[in-house]
């Protein structure tokens, strides 16, 4: 008897232990990939420090062609930024419903930062048509050629977070709020701020220094 | 338990103070950024020096505000990451500049003297 009873507390230690150990694993890797995360994003920077390297170098070749000054209209510049300034505040309240576990309030504030994300991506891509459509596209000279890597590498990114987000929405609906979904919105949200800054470099130095 | 495990990424704690204030923080200096451009009341030289001091604010409103970094240790590697990348970008962004610009001068040609490509290269 007094063995099985020592079995017995034995089993629930264990599985206390067992359980706590996975609570905390759980959470270690939850962080550790939202480090790793953030270790990508850095990477990210460095490859945005070289595309507006080299616009700088490049920003003033106008091989006789367009200059910003001609080319942009900083209104619709200003319409971008607070469109995806918009969609960072409510991705964060997307995040803010997630600690609440409201389900139906993390999908709702990602369709809104979805809808303010692609408003962002249509206005970018109208200004791009327009650009070609007037014969100032990435080949008429180097400015515009740097202006095109770098606004439609940010671009890119947006675009693929917007995939990203997408494919988020149906997850939770699928499966709902489970512990490997909730990480990779972590990261999501992370991903989508770090675009908002690199946006904040691209209207400096490309729009706002290429007009005045 | 996802609780804890949201909790324990440094990007997950926000509050919606942070947000609202970090938006608002952000409109005004995106506003301070834009307004002496678009009117120019300031000098060319005042307008370059505020464009980039905004900028470089606004930039820390986000990571302060949005991606909530801050003095906790928790976050001393996102912390130690950031730094390193930042003197990398220095390194990159003004060693090329420096280079290119120096070159421009030495070989005696002004910017607007760039000799154009031909048509279709």
């Amino acid at each position: 008897m007094p063995d099985t009873a020592i079995e017995v507390l034995n089993t629930d230690i264990l599985e206390d232990m067992f359980a706590s150990a996975e609570g905390q694993g759980e959470a270690e890797s939850v962080a550790s990939t939202a480090f790793g995360f953030w270790l990508y994003i850095m990477s990210d920077c460095i490859l945005f420090a070289a595309l507006f390297a080299t616009f700088v170098v490049l920003s003033r070749n106008y091989a006789g062609g367009p200059t910003g000054r001609e080319l942009f209209d900083l209104r619709e510049t200003l319409l971008e930024t607070f469109s995806l300034l918009t969609s960072s505040v409510t991705c964060g309240f997307a995040m803010l419903a997630l600690h609440r576990e409201e389900r139906g309030g993390v999908i709702s504030w990602l369709a809104v930062t979805f809808l303010f994300g692609l408003g962002f991506v249509v206005m970018e891509v109208r200004e791009f048509l327009h650009m070609a459509a007037i014969g100032s596209g990435p080949w008429r000279s180097g400015f515009l050629s740097a202006f095109f890597t770098l606004v439609g590498a940010h671009g890119t990114h947006v675009a693929i977070g917007l995939v990203w987000m997408a494919f988020m929405i149906v997850q939770i609906l699928a499966k709902g709020l489970t512990a490997s979904v909730q990480s990779r919105l972590l990261r999501l949200s992370m991903f989508w701020h770090f675009l908002d800054i690199i946006w904040v470099g691209v209207f400096t130095v490309v729009y706002l220094n290429g007009v005045y | 338990m996802p609780h804890n495990a949201i909790d324990a990424a440094g990007a997950g704690k926000g509050s919606a103070l942070s947000y609202l204030s970090g938006y608002v923080l952000a409109i005004l200096l995106t506003l301070a950024a834009f307004l002496p451009v678009m009117t120019r009341v300031l000098s060319p030289e005042e307008t370059f020096i505020v464009i980039f001091a905004v900028a470089a604010a606004q930039i820390l409103v986000h990571l302060r505000c949005f991606l909530h970094l801050d003095g906790s240790s928790e976050q001393r590697w996102n912390r130690a990451a950031l730094l390193f990348t930042a003197l990398i970008l220095v390194l990159i962004v003004g060693g090329e500049i420096w280079i290119m610009f120096s070159l421009h001068a030495r070989t005696m040609l002004a910017p607007a003297a760039m000799p154009s490509p031909p048509n279709g290269a």
